[in-house]
């Protein structure tokens, strides 16, 4: 079925969806419904590894009675199914409770214009191909250097989404993206080690939209060895406070941990580090965050938000000021306030510094800047606490001396709190990671505690 | 009825799909030289409740059905599915895996082993063929959800904020493979959540306790039960509105007996998972019958604890699972396999074979690991610390298996000072290497526990529910990443 066709599919079942639903009594509704499909294809060692053929398919539906909510989902699109989907959805709000706020958006925020975001391409490369690339991939990794003794592969996928959002305020829009992807992952070791003794692992990937703008799979084997390969040797490293740089492909995680606590979820719960904040210095005054939901090709970009809410380009911090909320419908009401767009969540965000210095600020300079520190690059587990913002994580990276790297460091925690790490940016890169939705340049900030 | 009439008339009759259908799948798989080819039929019911602001305001029922198709060629694996299980997508989804063999048709004609003598025998009766779903009214999960926003308010004014859950699954599954494994099982999974924050003098934090396993909604309607797990919940958060700032550095570290096995899960049981052994990728690998861990230490993977949330019958490759040794004495004794990785390893399936659901692929997982007793009273380990901390419950961890660094997050510690727990400390990370970290163990406790049924492990994307635990521990050094250098 060709994807404008999955569409209109989706679109007439998700109407379904809702006609059911007000057949069966309820006041109001919404659904929603989706199609993925695509591959994957992985070589190891120059051979096949897995070859797999995804195609998912859900669709899901949220019913009210007056202020009484139930959900129910299902992957078979049958109509006896979605009769069944609606029954079970409708079944469940006979026993929850009435909740003031429940409800769909307002009709007047409901998106009414769909343009065009160009988010679906194809890729020409079919399965067969696809190993080819792979295989050219892990190749130039397994080639780079004589240290690069194993892999955990090559890897190509590529895939097609559909999705159509509806509602009984008569809003019904969809649409269709792709998401294509190379990466890959070896491993390193000294040659005179034995056994599994110092093995090092690194990965390194390009995903994008459009086809044209993946790297060259050459290019991600042989960036994935480098990385590999400059691990090796890794130290523990020394327990101190010390200026620290995050990298640019982990310094948006930094800027995660603030959407996070900037959405509605957190902040009507009180399970923020950052209530009452709107309006407050939470960064240096050269510190903006934006947010473009409309950019085309953007790896998060959309025109209506999980509520059929019309998406709004916007700072969320501006001159270091926190200058909107992540809101979505419901939380929006029980804060009192507007819908800001965000239901689920901030699409294509951007950290940017006003300072002059920063507009050609390389890494190497802020490894300059630094002098003595530390650079992260890779971050472990889940020790961030975002009801108080205490931040306690594993790391990995180099450590700097005389604006040089001087060695690897594979077994530290980085602590602070990141209220006061927000306040400490110093200086913001242009080496920008233009991979994912949340993208910075490397940070550099005043000081954490390291411990090893 | 037994386990493979109910999931043969619940997974195969709607689509007309009989023992022929199947046989002529794998069929078409393995007359195109593939050395191993299975079927896995999945239906799975998920029910959720949720509660916050003292109202039960979240319902849903979510059905999810479908069947994955594996082909296996050496290492190479062909795998495709269809959330429709009908003759034509099976077939379908056969000749697409089996594309990872352009040889096309070998002539090698397959023999179909007869379903009639299953490979069943030790399969286990480990829970009950139930759906939890339907054993507990609607209404009964409700008011659990309103008693425990209660007891947990009633205990202390602090309390700002409760959020509660239940979910229960129901799953059948049905497995057929070219080995001649015609397997199905029914797996209830229940579990309950509390979580809480408080607040006092502008302060706020959290705590949350849960529990649950393989069984049916009135486990968790023991109300004594339940009610400890409110009372945990805001306990833990009561602790940390004390907690002050945590050393950084190396230091002696005393880990509580239970939920704190997740060190054990991420320091060695990732390491020891049959896929990266037999890649060569693990800190661990080409080491067995070398120690790795202090002589205390004896670590198993047990499927077979009844009712637990890691336990299963049958793993998702039909092999009954198994209580597997990892490490014996501190000496490493083997490695947790699925069938494919355990073929190409020359050595036989631990009954590991684990997947999220049928449209992922099958891969070693862990079900419930943990250390085994030892001798020493837990008091006694504390009061041999000088200066050191006491970690008594965790959030996740993460390993990298390769270079064997592993970490975890402590969200309740404390300070030990001369053989005395003093004030907690504010959430911690730890840091280590897997098999150094297990050597520095020198006192194993006698008070082994398992955690309480809530935990989930991730792996290339699939999460599965897991078991972990352990007696209460002391490990020699261990980097604590505080904020006070």
């Amino acid at each position: 079925m060709s994807n404008s066709r999955e569409q209109q599919m989706l679109e007439e079942l998700t109407q379904q969806m809702l006609d059911e639903a007000k057949v069966q009594g309820a006041t109001a509704a919404e659904a929603a419904s989706s199609i993925e499909s695509g591959y994957s294809t992985s070589v190891r060692m120059g051979e096949i590894d897995t070859i797999e053929h995804h195609k998912d398919n859900g669709m899901g539906i949220s019913v009210y009675f007056g202020k009484r909510k139930g959900s129910a989902s299902t992957s078979d699109f049958s109509a006896a199914s979605v009769k069944e989907a609606v029954r079970a959805a409708c079944d469940i709000a006979r026993y929850t409770e009435e909740d003031e706020y429940a409800g769909l958006a307002d009709p007047e925020n409901l998106a009414t214009e769909f343009p065009d975001l160009e988010l679906e391409h194809s890729w020409s490369v079919g399965v067969e191909e696809s190993v080819e690339l792979a295989k050219e991939c892990e190749q130039a990794a397994l080639e780079y250097d004589e240290r690069i003794i194993n892999s955990e592969g090559g890897s190509v996928s590529s895939h097609h989404s559909v999705r159509v959002y509806g509602n009984s305020n008569g809003f019904l829009a969809g649409y269709r993206s792709s998401q294509h992807s190379i990466s890959c992952s070896v491993v390193a070791q000294e040659s005179s080690s034995n056994s599994s003794d110092g093995m090092q692992r690194d990965y390194w990937y390009s995903a994008a939209r459009d086809p044209e703008a993946l790297a060259n799979a050459e290019d991600v084997g042989r960036i994935a060895a480098e990385r590999t390969v400059n691990r090796l040797g890794s130290r523990k490293g020394k327990t101190q406070r010390s200026p620290i740089i995050f990298a640019a492909p982990i310094a948006g995680t930094l800027i995660r941990h603030l959407l996070s606590a900037v959405s509605g979820g957190a902040l009507y719960r009180k399970a923020s580090f950052l209530l009452d904040s709107l309006g407050e210095q939470l960064f240096p005054d050269f510190i903006n965050i934006s947010e473009k939901p409309h950019l085309h090709r953007g790896v998060a970009s959309a025109s209506f938000d999980s509520d059929g809410v019309a998406t709004v380009e916007k700072d969320i911090i501006s001159g270091g000021v926190l200058s909107s909320y992540l809101l979505n419908s419901y939380a929006a009401r029980r804060l009192n306030m507007e819908s800001s767009g965000n239901g689920g969540g901030a699409r294509n965000v951007r950290v940017n510094s006003s300072k002059s210095a920063d507009s050609k600020l390389s890494l190497k300079d802020m490894l300059q800047d630094m002098d003595r520190g530390f650079l992260v690059t890779e971050l472990m587990g889940q020790g961030v606490n975002g009801i108080t913002g205490d931040y306690s994580r594993g790391a990995a990276g180099f450590w700097v001396d005389g604006g040089e790297i001087v060695y690897p460091i594979d077994e530290l925690t980085i602590a602070g709190n990141l209220k006061d790490m927000f306040k400490q940016i110093v200086s913001v890169g242009t080496d920008v990671d233009c991979r994912g939705n949340i993208q910075s340049g490397s940070i550099l900030l005043e000081s954490m505690s390291l411990a090893s | 009825m037994s386990k493979i009439k109910l999931a043969t008339t619940q997974l195969l009759e709607p689509g007309s799909i009989d023992e022929d259908v199947i046989n002529r799948a794998i069929s078409r798989m393995m007359s195109s030289g593939m050395d191993y080819a299975d079927l896995y039929f999945q239906q799975s019911h998920h029910e959720f409740w949720s509660l916050e602001d003292g109202v039960v305001k979240d319902g849903s029922y979510d059905i999810d059905s479908g069947v994955g198709v594996r082909a296996v060629h050496g290492e190479k694996s062909g795998f495709a599915y269809s959330d429709d299980i009908s003759v034509n997508a099976l077939l379908q989804a056969a000749d697409s895996a089996r594309v990872i063999s352009r040889s096309g048709s070998t002539g090698k004609v397959y023999v179909p082993v007869k379903s009639s003598q299953p490979k069943l025998s030790g399969a286990h009766e480990l829970y009950a063929s139930i759906n939890p779903l339907l054993t507990v009214a609607a209404d009964e999960k409700v008011a659990l959800l309103r008693d425990l926003d209660r007891w947990a308010r009633a205990i202390d004014p602090k309390v700002s904020q409760v959020i509660a859950s239940v979910a229960g699954a129901y799953e059948t599954i049905l497995i057929a493979a070219s080995d001649g494994t015609f397997a199905a099982d029914v797996r209830p999974l229940v579990r309950v959540n509390v979580s809480v924050i408080v607040e006092h003098n502008g302060r706020r934090e959290n705590g949350s306790c849960g529990f649950g396993g393989r069984s049916d909604f009135s486990l968790l309607l023991d109300q004594d039960k339940a009610k400890q797990s409110a009372e945990e919940a805001v306990r833990q958060a009561l602790v940390n509105l004390e907690a002050e700032d945590a050393p950084a550095g190396t230091m002696e570290v005393v880990l509580g007996n239970g939920w704190p096995g997740v060190l054990l899960h991420e320091a060695v049981g990732h390491g020891l998972e049959g896929d990266f052994n037999r890649k060569k990728t693990s800190a661990f690998s080409g080491r067995i019958g070398e120690n790795v861990a202090s002589s205390l230490c004896t670590v198993v993977d047990n499927g077979t604890l009844e009712g637990r949330r890691g336990s299963l019958n049958i793993d998702d490759e039909g092999t009954p699972t198994e209580n597997t040794t990892l490490i014996e004495n501190g000496v490493l004794k083997g490695y947790m396999q699925d069938k494919s990785n355990a073929h190409l390893m020359g050595v036989e399936s631990t009954g590991n074979g684990r997947r999220e659901s049928y449209a992922h692929l099958p891969l070693p997982r862990m079900t419930n690991t943990y250390m085994l007793p030892g001798e020493s009273d837990p008091q006694e380990i504390i009061e041999s610390v000088k200066n050191g901390i006491y970690a008594v419950n965790f959030g996740g961890g993460q390993v990298d298996i390769t270079s064997g660094k592993f970490v975890f997050s402590a969200n309740e510690a404390y300070l030990i000072e001369n053989g005395k727990v003093k004030q907690p400390l504010r959430g911690v990370t730890l840091i280590g290497n897997g098999p150094e970290v297990m050597s520095k163990i020198t006192m194993v406790g006698n008070d082994l526990e398992l955690d309480r049924g809530v935990g989930v492990c991730g792996k290339e994307g699939q999460s599965v529910p897991v078991g972990v635990g352990q007696p209460t521990l002391k490990v020699r050094e261990l980097t604590v990443g505080g904020t006070e250098v």
